[in-house]
């Protein structure tokens, strides 16, 4: 009987993840052309500049590119063989590098994942770490160091962040290189940037809801019950502290996302943030169209896993289900 | 709760015990990389966008990966590369281009004439420079490439020094005609890349020259400049291309870094609408052109005083910046005095006003080029000292060219780069011909300039040549169909562990294989 509800549960969650990432197919797909055909000027001396530079692009390239791209066609027409492409599994070719965009995106995807992944990795380690740390520590001056520290980091632009941690750790202390990719020690400094915004959120949310944990009658009655101090903070402070933390670190992976494009482009991380940006300035409609996607795709795959973990963490939704 | 916490904190002792030792872990070979495995490491802000050499193709031949039929040396005059000589016939219409005997691709394969014939055809085919000289037809004949032409022209050599026309071996070819590889000729081969960012190279052994004693080399492409300026400092990278103005001072204060900084070919001008009723005049444009303060825009934007342009074409481009010529500069006292005598009164809001319409231009530039907004905004109010009402449009570099198509331009601000080919011929012939150009003259013509650009292009007498070029300077400065602002500089650092290093200011070669390491032979 368990095993029977949590397979229909399981394969209702599929069929809502797969419904949110057609909307998302749908939403992006539009929005990118709308958005790109209503910006001002002629997008064919755009391409054409991304193509050959602006330096050689004159009338007469950019009407070659006019034509080969069919780009005075109604906007429709783009958007219907987009959408066309992407029932058979495909996103066009790059209008800069005539390329496939699937295989321009199969190769930043990874960059990106595996930066966001570590990010987000080490902004649980610092922001529970810290939260845990201080909650258990009580109120005190490691309480109010932390929390300004944490507001501090939250309220620095990204941007500034990278650039103070790179000056300190690349260039004073020659610790870590300041931009490339290759090795994880490439890794280090753009993770770190996104992890500590991140951290900092986390941290406080952790606190606060340890802090009430901690004061609950259910914690007071364990304690009173003899259970020594470390089973008392696993079995009933950690676990109820863990679900509203999770659900918290799921809303963080919108201000991953956005952060990737500011950290890869600072770094020169070879990622879809980057890609995206130069696919903007372009006016690299199918290669707008292709990134926006994963990055839509990616939010939907990772907090359909987060409502999974929240699921497996909280025994109510659970027998809700 | 205090009895929990001590005890909890040696747990979490151990997980930060073990998240520093991850730290230190992933931290350590980038302690160790930079110096001691002697890759040189290169940066600069121009991605590897493509493997296709219309498109990057700049990429391959600075890093000196590929070649093409001609060169330069360091003066910036012509020189033997793939070619190994070149003639004309005598009535000027058929070229022949020898090539360097013995000459092996990276994949080993020998380089034949027939190679050389696909790569330019290709080349041709794309926009770029080859596409606007005047070949009909490309041919291989024996070890030798020949071009017939519909009329003569002088500068196809220096259109053959363009990265567009790089020659690529068979191997480089997909089988739809796209390139899938790089196998050229240079010194250099490609051991990994990984566009748009990273390329390495190592040393070819098959290479004829002399042995470059530099033997890997890692390009990275870093957009912004914050980025570059930390790798150069953090001497992470011992070369770095292109730095922002800002940063000047800081990096020449570095005892281990080398700042270079070198005027280059390219001019920052403002393209005139000619047809405009406000400046069809001579005497308006060279009004708006004393009312500049081209060295107070050099200095405060660029940082460089010598960057103030006296006329179009700057010292560095030997045989076409006249000495005699009377220099631009500024003069709001003689400004507002032509103005004046070209019609304009003094208006309402301090603004001039002919035949009742107030004096109010726009000008359009594109921020490709960061400073070039900065320029415009600070022209924009010396304009407004003589009455000139100007309003600045940041737009898309492709608004210049349509809109002196559409005819809706009126004033651009734009950087020309006349070093597209060594011979700045080409350019000016599109820029100044009978219906003006997309980045340069707009309804402005002048018979005798295009008599001269063409006698140039013809022309092979070396006097000739040095007069016709000397006509041309003093029409464009008599006239002001564009109004030069300035000229460019180009930067670089590098590590003082590098040594014979020289920068190219046609960017056409890193060269790479003159450099060593400080303190080797």
């Amino acid at each position: 009987m368990q095993s029977m509800s949590l397979l229909r549960a399981i394969g209702a969650g599929a069929l809502r993840l797969l419904a949110r990432a057609l909307a998302v197919a749908g939403i992006v797909g539009v929005i990118s052309v709308a958005l790109m055909r209503s910006l001002p000027g002629d997008a064919a001396y755009r391409i054409a500049a991304g193509r050959y530079g602006y330096d050689i692009v004159d009338t007469a390239a950019a009407d070659k590119v006019r034509a080969e791209l069919g780009l005075d066609q109604p906007w429709w027409h783009q958007l219907a063989a987009w959408l066309g492409d992407l029932a058979q599994l495909q996103l066009g070719r790059s209008m800069v590098s005539s390329e496939p965009v699937i295989d321009e995106l199969a190769h930043q995807l990874g960059h990106t994942v595996g930066l966001s992944l570590v990010a987000w990795f080490l902004a649980l380690v610092i922001g529970l770490g810290a939260g845990t740390t201080v909650a258990l520590a009580g109120r005190g001056w490691l309480d109010r160091a932390l929390t300004t520290l944490g507001l501090g980091f939250k309220a620095t632009p990204t941007f500034v962040l990278g650039l103070g941690l790179a000056t300190v750790l690349a260039v004073q202390w020659n610790w870590l290189p300041a931009a490339g990719h290759g090795g994880t020690e490439h890794l280090v400094l753009p993770a770190l940037t996104l992890a500590l915004g991140l951290a900092a959120g986390l941290s406080q949310v952790t606190l606060h809801r340890m802090r009430l944990v901690l004061a609950s009658p259910s914690v007071a009655f364990a304690r009173t019950k003899g259970l020594p101090g470390p089973s008392v903070v696993w079995r009933h402070v950690l676990r109820n502290t863990a679900v509203p933390v999770t659900a918290y670190a799921g809303m963080q992976l919108v201000p991953l996302i956005e952060g990737v494009v500011v950290v890869e482009s600072f770094f020169a991380w070879p990622g879809i943030g980057h890609a995206l940006i130069h696919a903007l300035i372009a006016r690299d409609v199918p290669m707008v169209q292709g990134t926006a996607l994963c990055m839509g795709l990616m939010f939907v795959l990772l907090s359909a896993l987060v409502d999974g973990l929240c699921w497996l963490l909280d025994p109510r939704l659970q027998a809700r289900a | 709760m205090t009895p929990i916490a001590p005890r909890l904190n040696r747990r979490q002792g151990i997980a930060a015990a073990s998240l520093l030792a991850l730290a230190a872990w992933s931290a350590a070979p980038a302690c160790a990389a930079p110096g001691d495995n002697k890759v040189l490491q290169i940066a600069s802000p121009w991605e590897v966008a493509s493997l296709d050499p219309a498109k990057a193709g700049y990429v391959f031949t600075r890093m000196q990966v590929a070649e093409t039929l001609v060169g330069v040396d360091a003066q910036g005059a012509l020189a033997p590369a793939l070619a190994s000589a070149w003639e004309v016939s005598a009535d000027q219409l058929v070229w022949r281009f020898r090539l360097r005997a013995g000459t092996r691709f990276h994949d080993g394969t020998s380089l034949s004439a027939a190679d050389a014939v696909r790569s330019l055809e290709r080349a041709r085919a794309n926009p770029g420079v080859l596409g606007n000289a005047p070949v009909q037809k490309i041919t291989a004949d024996k070890d030798a490439v020949v071009f017939q032409l519909s009329r003569p022209f002088g500068p196809l050599p220096a259109f053959l020094a363009h990265a567009s026309t790089q020659i690529l071996a068979p191997a480089s070819y997909a089988a739809d005609g796209s390139i899938k590889a790089i196998v050229g000729t240079g010194p250099y081969k490609i051991s990994s890349i990984q566009p748009p960012q990273k390329m390495e190279v190592e040393r070819f052994d098959g290479w004829q020259g002399r042995k470059p004693a530099i033997d890997r080399v890692a390009y990275l492409a870093v957009g912004r400049g914050e980025t570059r300026n930390m790798l150069a400092s953090s001497g992470q990278a011992d070369l770095v291309f292109t730095h922002d103005p800002a940063n000047f001072e800081r990096l020449k204060a570095q005892k281990k870094l080398k700042f270079q900084s070198l005027a280059i070919p390219r001019s920052i001008y403002i393209k005139v609408n000619a047809a405009h009723p406000a400046l069809k005049d001579v005497a308006t444009r060279r009004a708006l052109s004393l009312a500049i303060d081209r060295a107070g825009i050099a200095q405060a934007v660029l940082r460089e005083p010598r960057a103030a342009a006296t006329q179009l074409f700057p010292p560095v481009m030997q045989e076409w910046h006249v000495a005699g010529l009377q220099s631009l500069g500024r003069d709001p006292a003689l400004a507002r005095e032509l103005l004046k005598s070209a019609g304009w009164t003094p208006g309402p809001g301090g603004i001039l006003q002919r035949d009742g319409k107030p004096f109010k231009v726009t000008l359009r530039t594109f921020s490709d080029r960061p400073e070039l907004p900065i320029i415009a905004t600070a022209m924009q109010a010396q304009f407004k000292e003589v009455g000139i009402d100007m309003a600045v449009a940041i737009m898309n570099s492709g608004e210049i060219p349509g809109g002196h198509k559409d005819g809706s331009l009126e004033l651009a601000l734009l950087a020309r780069n006349y070093a597209l080919v060594p011979d700045p011929v080409g350019t000016l012939l599109q820029d100044f011909g009978p219906t003006g150009g997309d980045w340069g003259a707009m309804n402005w013509t002048s018979a005798a300039l295009r008599d001269a650009i063409a006698a140039l292009s013809g022309a092979s007498d070396a006097n000739r040549r040095s007069v016709l070029r000397g006509t041309i300077a003093t029409i464009l400065q008599a006239e002001l169909p564009v109004i030069p602002v300035l000229w460019y500089q180009h930067t670089a650092t590098h590590s003082t562990r590098l040594a014979n290093v020289s920068i190219d200011p046609l960017e056409i070669s890193y060269r790479i294989d003159q450099m060593q390491w400080a303190g080797k032979d």
